[in-house]
């Protein structure tokens, strides 16, 4: 059974169509990638996840679960971190007050102490910045606490919202490694990408999302390959 | 300079009943960057409760002894109480369905709410002031040649504690942290885990509750109240939050003092007439220099 399981989900602003049918599973353990152009619905399918947006038909399950029409606070408590679109970290708080946030569903002390300290290990950054507001810092900066802050509430699936945007290549590079290594440690991820090829290089499956709808699937190597996916999403026939 | 300190002390008093009052709006705009014209009525209305709550209790006049104490307790928290039920109501009938409306509409009901509260109490009460009973003995010492009154230190003394129990738990408890973020990112705070509905609620809870504070200290300060009460004073309490800089509590507090000391100071030196005038004038003044007002952040929410 998957985790998660996205079922026919249709979702609107208002008059506007924002997804017209998107079906995707993410298996435990996995890291999907959900690839697409800009306005493709990327954002929309993991709002409408977490809960932030409600659907106008369709389900999403989560561990057998239906959480279709769940307030975003208690998804949070069923196990689904967001580290959202524009990193949305709290700029008039301090980097230890955004990750003591991000455990707010949790109550033992010592545990979340523990994670801020897991947290600052995976970003040496964030400890030099630890009694800073965090609107004061750098967009790397903030992307490295929103990720940090996400995994502060031992999600079992992590969605990760363009992570890599605007960051400097070396950046890049150290939170694609960084989602290895949360992976790695059992998290399972769906995450979204403008940054296609390098998505797909984590990714073990990927969607690729078109005007609303789910225009491809499959291995992430598959897509990597094939044709279309080059031609629109990997900057050309290379 | 007798009269300048004699002022001073006048105009901390009256500050101090503008500074609880100032809180209110300054949570509630910090929160949901509602103005909620309603505050200045719950805080008539606290005057109400107390006044209810005394009546009830039998206390018409002065009282002395431990039933003092116990006879202000009963009032202050039972006022706070009462308003800060009011408050929640009032969010919940009034603006929670409205939160993701254009601007214009919970700020159009906030101002419908206050006109509601008015005529409900004037319904309660009478359109006339009602005699408000003195309750605490009230010795005044001179200092030098300088008077201060028990019920002004008391007032002073409320408004600085409250404001302080206030502070603590908005920066250092669990559902302190939830307004704060609340207030600075909601969709964030609901992604850390946080009913931001519940948050809220504790928010007009909170704030309507000091405004009950206030009602009761200032029935006492000035021996009376009526159902009109509210609008002037929640003018000038919203002048105060929005001086000191709105959402910010320090502000707020600095805010309710400074108009406070204003309005003693010119009407001792200027003319009573004159009072609002310059109250207003340095309202303008320091949000030509300063507009997020005098303690208010201007750290930009993306960058």
């Amino acid at each position: 059974m998957a985790l998660l399981e996205v079922t026919n989900l249709v979702a609107r602003y208002g008059r506007i169509t924002a997804l017209s049918d998107v079906s995707l599973t993410v298996d435990e353990g996995e890291v999907v990638t959900l690839i697409g152009a800009n306005g493709a619905g990327k954002t929309t399918t993991l709002r409408t996840i977490s809960g932030l947006m409600r659907p106008a038909s369709g389900t999403i399950r989560f561990d057998g679960r239906d959480i279709t029409r769940v307030a975003p606070n208690e998804i949070v408590r069923a196990g689904i971190g967001h580290s959202p679109e524009g990193r949305r970290v709290f700029p008039r708080m301090t980097v230890r007050e955004n990750l003591e946030l991000g455990a707010y569903t949790r109550r033992a002390k010592d545990e979340i102490a523990a994670d801020i300290e897991r947290v600052l290990t995976i970003f040496p950054r964030l400890r030099e910045r630890y009694a800073q507001k965090a609107g004061t810092m750098s967009g790397g900066e903030q992307q490295m606490l929103a990720i940090g802050r996400a995994l502060m509430s031992r999600p079992r699936l992590l969605l990760l919202d363009e992570p890599s945007l605007g960051l400097s290549p070396k950046l890049v590079q150290t939170i694609f490694e960084v989602i290895r290594d949360i992976s790695a440690r059992g998290t399972t991820i769906l995450l979204i990408e403008q940054n296609a090829r390098q998505a797909l290089a984590v990714a073990s499956r990927g969607y690729v999302l078109e005007v609303g709808r789910i225009a491809h699937q499959g291995a992430a190597a598959d897509l990597t390959a094939s044709e279309v996916v080059r031609a629109a999403y990997l900057g050309g026939g290379a | 300079m007798t009269l300048f300190v004699q002022q001073l002390i006048n105009g901390l008093s009256l500050g101090g009943i503008y500074a609880l009052i100032a809180l209110g709006y300054t949570m509630v705009y910090g929160i949901i960057e509602l103005i909620n014209f309603a505050h200045g009525d719950v805080y008539t209305l606290g005057t109400f409760f107390s006044l209810a709550i005394l009546t009830l209790l039998g206390v018409t006049g002065i009282v002395s002894g431990p039933m003092l104490i116990v006879v202000v307790a009963v009032a202050i928290l039972g006022a706070m109480l009462l308003c800060g039920l009011t408050g929640v109501i009032i969010e919940r009938l009034a603006y929670r369905r409205l939160r993701n409306a254009p601007k214009l509409a919970p700020l159009i009901t906030a101002i419908g709410m206050s006109f509601i509260l008015e005529n409900l109490m004037q319904y309660w009460k009478g359109p006339s002031p009602i005699p408000f009973p003195q309750v605490i003995p009230n010795p005044s010492f001179a200092v030098g040649a300088v008077t201060v009154e028990a019920k002004q230190i008391m007032v002073i003394l409320l408004a600085v504690v409250l404001m302080m129990v206030l502070q603590t738990f908005v920066r250092y408890s669990r559902l302190g942290k939830a307004m704060r973020a609340t207030a600075q990112d909601k969709d964030a705070a609901q992604l850390m885990g946080i009913d931001i509905n519940t948050t809220i609620a504790l928010t007009f809870l909170i704030g309507s509750a000091l405004a009950g504070a206030a009602g009761f200290v200032s029935g006492v300060y000035y021996g009376s109240t009526w159902f009109f009460n509210g609008f002037a004073a929640g003018l000038k309490a919203f002048t105060a939050a929005v001086l000191g800089g709105i959402g910010n509590i320090a502000g707020a507090m600095l805010g309710g003092f400074l108009i406070g000391l204003i309005e003693a100071m010119t009407t001792q030196f200027i003319g009573d007439q004159w009072s609002n005038v310059v109250v207003f004038s340095v309202l303008v003044l320091v949000l030509i220099f300063r507009p997020s007002g005098l303690l208010g952040e201007s750290l930009p929410n993306k960058v």
